[in-house]
């Protein structure tokens, strides 16, 4: 297999209820492929961290998962209003969630560090007022 | 030992969809990266947390059950959402402190 599989989501920024819809998917589709749990594992929180954020910090975006010979890449796409300080929100506990998303459970802070720390590979683009672009890859 | 098993222990069904799911260890927490990040597969989830996105941390870091503790009350709609997407979810009527105990006599 030399081809990539792709899966392509739309996440939605209105619906918090259905928020984390595109990570579940990816983990069936993972396990249909039939990938180790560890890495589908990986995979999830870190999909699951960035599918949260651009729900709750950027009104919504795009989700690509690709599966390759060597790694599962995952790229999310928002036009969101962009992070300022990308250093300052890639520490734990920094966190901009508002005192109703917190009442959620989110806005630990944690979710940036989660998925740097569960993938081999993370890579931010981010511009003010124009939205972010997140690339992030675990290696098989 | 089982979810289902865990029902003659002062933990009453919510939702059991998977009532054969083996518990291997315990979890407590209610903030969600945080659960995300830390709680094991198989583990028993105990959270006073009770609105859908439980559902979805539930799934993807697959743990064996969810154990609301302080007779926290599920939606309906939630119940039914976890019956749907095979999401095993108990009460208990005490504390998470009272639910983990009980948990650590039992499995
Ligand atoms: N897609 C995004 N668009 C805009 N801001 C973001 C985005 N993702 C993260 N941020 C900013 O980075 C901060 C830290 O993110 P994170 O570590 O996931 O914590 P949390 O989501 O709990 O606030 C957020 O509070 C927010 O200010
Ligand atoms: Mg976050």
């Amino acid at each position: 297999m030399s081809e990539a599989l792709k899966f392509h989501f739309t996440v939605d920024g209105e619906d918090f209820t259905s928020a984390g819809k595109a990570s579940v998917q990816v983990k069936k589709n993972l396990r249909q492929l039939g990938l180790p749990p560890e890495i589908i594992r990986r995979v999830s929180i870190a999909m699951y961290e960035g599918e949260i954020n651009m729900v709750i910090h950027a009104g919504g975006g795009e989700a690509d998962v690709a599966v390759t010979e060597d790694c599962v890449e995952i790229f999310l796409h928002d036009s969101g209003p962009g992070i300022k300080d990308i250093d300052r929100a890639m520490q734990e506990g920094y966190s901009t969630a508002s005192d109703s998303i917190r009442s959620l459970g989110f806005g630990a802070g944690m979710g940036l560090p989660n998925m740097k720390r569960y993938t081999d590979y993370m890579d931010i683009k981010s511009t003010v007022g124009k939205g972010t672009d997140i690339t992030m890859k675990v290696m098989l | 030992m089982t979810v289902n098993e865990l029902l003659n222990h002062g933990f009453n069904a919510v939702s059991l969809p998977e009532p054969e799911r083996e518990i291997t260890g315990v979890y407590i927490g209610d903030l969600l990266s945080w659960v995300m990040g830390r709680a094991k597969a198989s583990d028993a989830w105990i959270t006073i947390m009770s609105n859908e996105n439980i559902l979805a941390v539930a799934a993807l870091a697959d743990t064996a059950c969810i154990i609301t503790a302080e007779h926290v009350e599920i939606s309906d709609s939630v119940k039914n959402t976890a019956e749907l997407k095979g999401i095993n979810i108990l009460s208990f009527d005490g504390s998470a402190y009272d639910a983990a105990v009980k948990l650590h006599g039992l499995i």
